[in-house]
């Protein structure tokens, strides 16, 4: 149930912010070098990363959200 | 593939097979952003995993190649060779070498800044099936600064036991949301939630729970598991990433997990990447896991078919662990290979500690009495070595 809660006020908050019509990119595209740099992907090892997480699932009770992608620049 | 003589034990293998595809469509799917169509690549992998009396090592091959602006397929062969004397194993049978291998297809299709994906994958081992299917939408939006994804997965397992002929069925639907926002010109953040819904035959047909047991001459006797026939789990997870004032960067993530059998986890990691010039990156890091017991776990039930459902697979029980990790990656980019825009060889090496608070070695304890065994801990050495070429 915490899980759904937190989920709840998470979204609730997404839906919120889609409210603010002002609201504009902040992050100028010249603006996103360092977002660029490899550094900052959050998947930069392949099947690597993937593998890493079979080992945690095999081992732990947990499961999914494992994520491992996106970062960059969101300058495509 | 051979097998000696085992009838309990393979809890690392049986929870790998039931969650294994899953991952591995969640995980390779989510490594694509949406805008543009995942880079022409060989990405291959030698895995090994040492610790708990278990060995388990194999190849990983992605090879992925667009068709077109719009295109782009993918294909992975994976391979588990595992060799087994794990605690489980030798309380209650022998040591056995086991292979699994997995393969997969599958399509991405982009239409501006929307991408599609779809992938198969299977999975075959001697006494389990699986088969999965993945579908997955990710869009950028809000000047490119936020991605959206949403995943649908559904799997099929077959799963046998060695000796008899039918096998029992367990289905799994998965659904994702997962979102990436740039929050200043340094700092990244993400949220991925995800709800998986499992259907069937949960439970290892070999693992057994031990009860007491006065006329046994160690003082307990074992029996079957019997696990219930479905489950529910929610996890979500948030992380940071931020670019250093030098070119260095620091994450952090946190992942709360909650399932229907009464299991609640907690996971914290912090990783640091550390570029040395063009070509060497050094990396660091370190995670800690913790989680409590299913509501049918124990480790000594107080006499036969004490209750319905029960277990005794140390993955169900009240543990910790944590891992730390180190790794170092060589890079050449574009012009010095022919042919290849980018080469990346990565070795990344962890240390992995478990502890458990519920779970009893029974082999070490063998003259303790009954109940007073000393709790179970092991380590491991994981070892992944990588090279990546895009051309």
């Amino acid at each position: 149930m915490k899980a759904y809660l937190l989920l709840t006020i998470l979204l609730a908050s997404l839906v919120g912010m889609s409210g603010c019509a002002d609201l504009k990119p902040w992050v100028k595209p010249y603006e996103r070098s360092n977002l660029a740099d490899p550094i900052m992907s959050l998947g930069r090892h392949g099947v690597a990363g993937s593998y890493v997480h079979h080992v945690y699932q095999a081992r732990e009770g947990a499961r999914g959200a494992e994520g491992g992608a996106g970062g960059g620049c969101g300058c495509n | 593939m051979v097998v000696i003589n085992f009838r309990e034990g393979m809890p690392f293998f049986k929870v790998f097979f039931t969650l294994l595809i899953t991952v591995n469509l969640m995980a390779q799917s989510f490594n694509i952003q949406a805008g543009t169509l995942p880079v022409d690549t060989v990405d291959s992998l030698y895995h090994r995993y040492e610790g708990g009396g278990m060995t388990i090592d194999g190849p990983f091959i992605l090879v992925r190649k667009s068709v077109g602006n719009q295109f782009s397929l993918s294909g992975h062969y994976y391979v588990d060779s595992v060799s087994s004397a794990s605690v489980d194993v030798l309380a209650t049978a022998s040591a056995y070498t086991e292979e699994r291998t997995e393969v997969s297809a599958g399509v991405d299709y982009l239409n501006e800044k929307t991408l599609m994906s779809f992938k198969y994958t299977n999975s075959e081992e001697n006494d389990f099936t699986a088969n999965s299917a993945f579908f997955s939408v990710s869009q950028d939006f809000f000047g490119d600064l936020t991605n959206l994804s949403l995943g649908y997965a559904r799997g099929w397992d077959d799963v046998g036991e060695l000796g008899k002929s039918e096998t029992e069925d367990a289905d799994r639907q998965i659904y994702q949301l997962g979102m990436t926002q740039v929050l200043t010109k340094n700092s990244l953040f993400g949220f991925n939630v995800e709800t998986i819904t499992d259907e069937g035959f949960l439970r290892n047909p070999y693992r057994q729970v031990r009860y007491l047991d006065t006329t046994a001459s160690r003082g307990y006797s074992y029996q079957s598991e019997n696990y219930p026939e479905t489950r529910t789990s929610t996890a979500i997870a948030m992380r940071a990433l931020y670019y250093l004032p030098y070119r260095a960067s620091i994450k952090g993530e946190y992942r709360y997990f909650s399932d229907s059998w009464g299991i609640d986890a907690h996971t914290y990691e912090l990783l640091y990447v550390h570029p040395i010039g063009a070509k060497w990156t050094l990396e660091g890091r370190y995670r800690y896991y913790s989680q409590t017991e299913a509501d049918f776990y124990q480790d000594l039930f107080p006499f036969l078919d004490a209750q319905e459902f029960k277990a005794r697979d140390k993955e169900l029980s009240t543990y910790t662990d944590s891992t730390l990790g180190a790794g170092v990656s060589y890079e050449l980019g574009q012009g010095v290979i022919p042919y290849i825009d980018r080469f990346k060889f990565t070795l990344l090496v962890d240390y992995l500690k478990f502890e458990y608070d519920n779970f009893r070695d029974v082999v070490a304890g063998e003259n303790s009495p009954v109940g007073s065994e000393p709790l179970y801990e092991f380590d491991a050495w994981v070892t992944r070595a990588s090279v990546t070429l895009e051309y």
